[in-house]
């Protein structure tokens, strides 16, 4: 992908997180994506959570498949390895990778068309196996670089630049992964970066693996009138059902709530989440019920977001699954691995 | 019954066929009757043609015995045990004048399936069952063993080995070696009350199987990767190449747990399809574990993306490739050599590719350990080309040896401290002028990070669109493979010094040929040989091909694609090579290749052949 190198330039008064470090050093390369495009939003809250979040830049890697998506982790982290796979492929190698080392943080960052066309597959097994990583699909509904071709997500009605309607019924990412077993289920608008931030250092710290499925706009291919994927129709029919706030491990908690709207959760490493339900009817603890919620508000045109589920009970991850050990399998000792010549001997009495 | 014609002695130089139906239990009846001729000493061969299919189809199991210990299929059939109905009349047909054939007399025989040059002989197996064990399953299962003792009799085969074997395998079910043991002994006392024991073909002790092993190339190569230090092994379920993981699998469940935690060493991924399993190998090697897959043509037709991606992108990765009978599904069970040029130029772009070539389990076995450090010395995808007939058929092959001197060649991968002593970090700059840059890993140094892409790269790891700097990587990428000609084992030779034949042969088709090459000596015609054993050649293929005037070129394939590689990456001229091609599926004869060699060396030395035959 394209990118141009950021000239550093250090404001001396730009806060500091515990690490010491700065927003600007997570940040990455100058985006060559449209002026306005949702993507460099979504860039800008990653940036910001995993600043707030302060994790080393090292501590993850970043990972995409191919699209204007794709490209969106050239432009954050710098100081964390990258990996532009191919098209729709990307899971896998988040899962490769994690197989290898489950200490690191994967941010998975793909798009409409890499998850749910081309990579619908592997999309849908890296739910089932529940990788422990965050999977961000920047959702406009169209394809951008090869200059606005309807994509699986794109709603029946929605019209395309030059005016063509789609019939075909759209892919929903987050009902997708409700059906599949998916653990951390959330939807967000590029534009509502309160509500993002907070999702994305949620689900960074989720087990597991979390979806995050963010409307974002694309200005060139699919802002215009008659698209329901615009910045426009997305603001008029966007309804957030639940908020996310994220409170990390050892903070005092100040926030007050009214009682029976605030729902404490408890993370793996000692922080919390405390959804806000915005929608008293709604819980975000049951699958069933928040896919039938999802269901009927689509069919009223409107797209549900914030946290839509979070597994009420302890899914395990792909290396649980494994019964893998502690070490990362890239760090076991050699020595750890084989049984030596001596063990060969006796390996071999069977087809002696 | 017609008397057979009078029948030399064959001591421990005969062939077996059992023509039975799968899914009735004779694999295991099949595999202990040549482990007791290895076991009695005796070098033996066996190869099991079965049918892409779970129960009811035909299934044949040959096993050659063999005092000179040669591992490939003669041609002939000595002994028929012909336990199928449906195949009965194309097995009668196939056994060697003057050779013998079982059948289960529990029912009458059609007269037309006689033949008068070879001896016939009944025995009422299922009879034998029926009245003996109770249970249809358990009478079907029996019959394979009453059959074993059968042949017990007949070729002085001793029962104590069987029941040797029988415990070995039964271990935590002595029942069941009493039972079969009964069976055993039914079908050996039928045998010597019945039948004229011992037959001319006989097993008498020797002592040639000492110090070699009977293991199959998948559970060698599963072996392999253990002792490698793979701990990822994504993979999709394929035919012929699924015993392999398998393999790995069990032997790590065994050897790679932690004592305190019970917590496993590795990650078997069984992945959603093979476009996941190789994405998973690239994702675990770019991160710094040792990951293989194991797959079969179709999977590499489907790995053929990613591949590309991890030469371009130089990412480290083993394959193995089972080969199986193309195109297409083909005859999953059938084997052949027919995805050579496939994998050496697998995916779209300029490709070329690292390929080891297994010639048996052994090799197998030291390959997978040499794939791995050639894919992280190399920083690019290794191919090691098995094919059916070696993975799936126990081989009799020298006991495997491992120097634990040995420690894994991790390439040029950058130590934190090595990252940050860097001025900078460039992920694509051949700082020492070998072809191959240096590498970092996920989580060491921020000051290591890179971004990995399939998309047009400069030599420091940035995105590029320029002819030029596109143009400085894929000339590195090229010194890299010539580079890697300096690295993968050299070919084994075999020299007359007299001879300016050659012949050229990868893989399974070792045995025919070693086998041809003796046959052709006795009769006059030396042969040099060169068992080429990986891609790129290396100066000594070359070499060879220079210092002969007329090369065969023996492979199994329809398209003799060993001869185009040879022809498109060396300087040897066409008119010098004559393809010897066997791909109907089968593993190859010895006596085809004689006939080939002999058919194209012309009158005079075809009639050499034809006198001393």
């Amino acid at each position: 992908m394209s990118f141009i190198n950021k000239p550093k330039v250090r404001h001396p008064d730009l806060p500091q997180n515990q690490l010491g470090l700065t927003r600007r050093d997570y940040e990455g390369a100058m985006s060559t994506l449209c002026a306005g495009c949702g993507h460099d939003s979504v860039t800008s809250s990653i940036t910001q959570a995993i600043w707030e979040l302060n994790l080393r830049p090292e501590q993850l890697a970043k990972l995409s498949g191919i699209g204007c998506s794709s490209k969106t982790t050239a432009y954050f982290a710098s100081g964390a390895h990258g990996f532009n796979s191919v098209h729709g492929r990307m899971p896998s190698i988040a899962a490769g990778a994690n197989a290898a080392n489950k200490d690191l943080h994967y941010i998975g960052v793909s798009g409409d068309g890499d998850s749910l066309s081309i990579g619908f597959g592997q999309f849908a097994h890296a739910i089932r196996r529940n990788v422990n990583m965050l999977y961000i699909c920047e959702n406009n509904g169209v394809y951008g670089l090869t200059k606005g071709q309807f994509s699986a997500s794109a709603d029946i009605g929605t019209r395309s630049k030059k005016g063509e309607e789609n019939r075909q019924a759209p892919v929903d990412p987050c009902l997708a992964a409700l059906s599949l077993g998916g653990s951390f289920i959330a939807r967000s608008f590029s534009g509502d970066r309160e509500q993002l931030v907070p999702l994305i250092k949620a689900g960074l710290m989720h087990k597991g693996f979390a979806m995050i499925d963010v409307i974002s706009p694309c200005v060139t291919f699919n802002d215009h009138v008659g698209s329901t994927k615009s910045y426009e129709f997305t603001r008029e029919h966007y309804h957030e059902a639940v908020h996310t706030d994220y409170i990390p491990a050892r903070t005092e908690i100040t926030a007050s709530y009214g009682a029976g709207e605030v729902l404490p959760v408890q993370m793996h490493d000692g922080s919390q989440l405390r959804l806000r339900k915005l929608d008293k009817d709604y819980d975000p603890n049951h699958r069933g019920k928040a896919f039938e919620y999802l269901r009927t508000r689509l069919r009223q045109g409107e797209h549900v977001t914030g946290l839509i589920f979070l597994s009420p009970g302890h899914d395990p991850d792909m290396h649980e699954m494994l019964h893998t050990t502690d070490v990362p399998l890239n760090q076991v000792p050699y020595e750890q691995l084989h049984p030596g010549a001596a063990g060969l001997a006796s390996i071999l009495k069977r087809y002696a | 019954m017609a008397q057979p014609p009078a029948t030399q002695d064959r001591v421990n130089d005969f062939v077996i066929k059992l023509a039975n139906v799968n899914g009735t239990g004779s694999a295991s009846a099949n595999t202990m009757l040549m482990k007791s001729i290895f076991r009695m000493g005796v070098p033996v061969m066996g190869k099991n043609y079965f049918p892409s299919n779970i129960q009811g189809l035909p299934t044949w199991y040959e096993i050659r015995v063999t005092k000179d210990a040669y591992v490939a299929r003669s041609g002939r059939v000595d002994l028929m045990v012909a336990m199928n109905a449906e195949t009965y009349q194309k097995d009668v047909r196939e056994v060697s004048p003057g050779g013998f054939l079982i059948y289960d007399s529990t029912w009458p025989r059609a007269a037309v399936l006689a033949r008068d040059d070879i001896t016939i002989l009944g025995a009422p197996l299922a009879k034998i069952c029926n009245e003996n064990f109770v249970g249809v399953r358990n009478r079907i299962l029996m019959k394979n063993v009453v059959y074993l003792g059968l042949l017990a009799a007949l070729l002085e085969i001793d029962v104590e080995v069987i029941r040797q074997l029988l415990t070995e395998s039964y271990s935590k079910k002595p029942a069941l070696v009493e039972a079969n043991m009964k069976a055993v002994q039914l079908g050996y006392d039928y045998a010597k009350q019945h039948l004229p024991c011992p037959l001319p073909l006989r097993v008498q002790r020797m002592d040639k199987t000492r110090g070699s092993v009977m293991i199959d190339g998948n559970t060698a190569a599963g072996l392999g990767a253990v002792y490698a230090g793979a701990t990822v092994g994504p993979w999709y379920p394929i035919t012929p190449s699924t015993s392999l993981m398998d393999a790995f699998k069990s032997f790590c469940s065994k050897l790679r747990v932690d004592p305190e935690t019970g917590a496993s060493r590795y990650a078997v991924i069984q992945a959603e399809d093979e476009l996941a399993a190789i994405g998973m190998v690239l994702g675990a090697n770019w991160n710094g574990a040792r990951a293989f897959t194991a797959t079969s043509g179709p999977g590499i037709s489907l790995m053929s993306e990613f591949i590309g991606l991890a030469y371009y992108a130089e990412v480290p990765a083993v394959i193995v490739d089972v080969q199986r009978v193309g195109p297409s599904t083909g005859m999953p069970t059938r084997t052949q050599q027919c995805d050579i040029l496939m994998c050496a130029y697998a995916s779209h772009g300029d490709t070329k590719h690292v390929l080891l070539f297994p010639s048996n389990p052994e090799e197998c076995f030291y390959m997978m350990v040499q794939a791995f450090d050639l894919a992280e010395r190399l920083q690019t995808p290794v191919f090691v080309m098995s094919d059916l007939d070696i993975g799936m058929n126990d081989w009799m092959c020298p006991e495997l040896k491992w120097d634990d001197a040995y420690r894994p060649d991790r390439g040029k991968v950058l130590t934190k401290e090595e990252i940050e002593a860097l001025p900078k970090f460039h992920r694509y700059l051949d700082k020492d002028d070998d072809g191959i840059p240096a590498r970092t890993l996920p989580g060491v140094s921020p000051k290591g990070a890179y971004f990995t892409r399939g998309s047009g790269h400069n030599q420091y790891g940035g995105y590029t669109e320029d002819s030029a700097e596109y143009q400085v990587v894929m000339e590195r990428l090229l010194r890299k493979f010539k580079r890697a000609r300096t690295l993968v084992p050299a070919p084994v030779i075999e020299a007359t010094g007299t001879s300016d034949i050659g012949l050229v042969a990868i893989g399974s088709s070792r045995g025919a040929v070693t086998e041809a090459r003796d046959i052709l000596a006795k009769r006059g015609i030396p042969i040099d040989y060169m068992r080429i054993k990986a891609f790129p050649f290396t100066k000594e293929v070359e070499a060879f091909m220079a210092s002969h005037t007329k090369i065969f070129v023996v492979e199994q394939n329809r398209d003799a694609q060993l001869k185009s590689l040879l022809t498109l990456e060396t300087d040897v001229p066409k008119s010098k090579l004559y393809s010897i091609l066997h791909y109907g599926g089968l593993p190859m004869t010895s006596k085809e290749i004689v006939e080939a060699v002999a058919a194209e060396l012309g009158d005079e030395r075809r009639a050499q052949v034809a006198a001393a035959t």
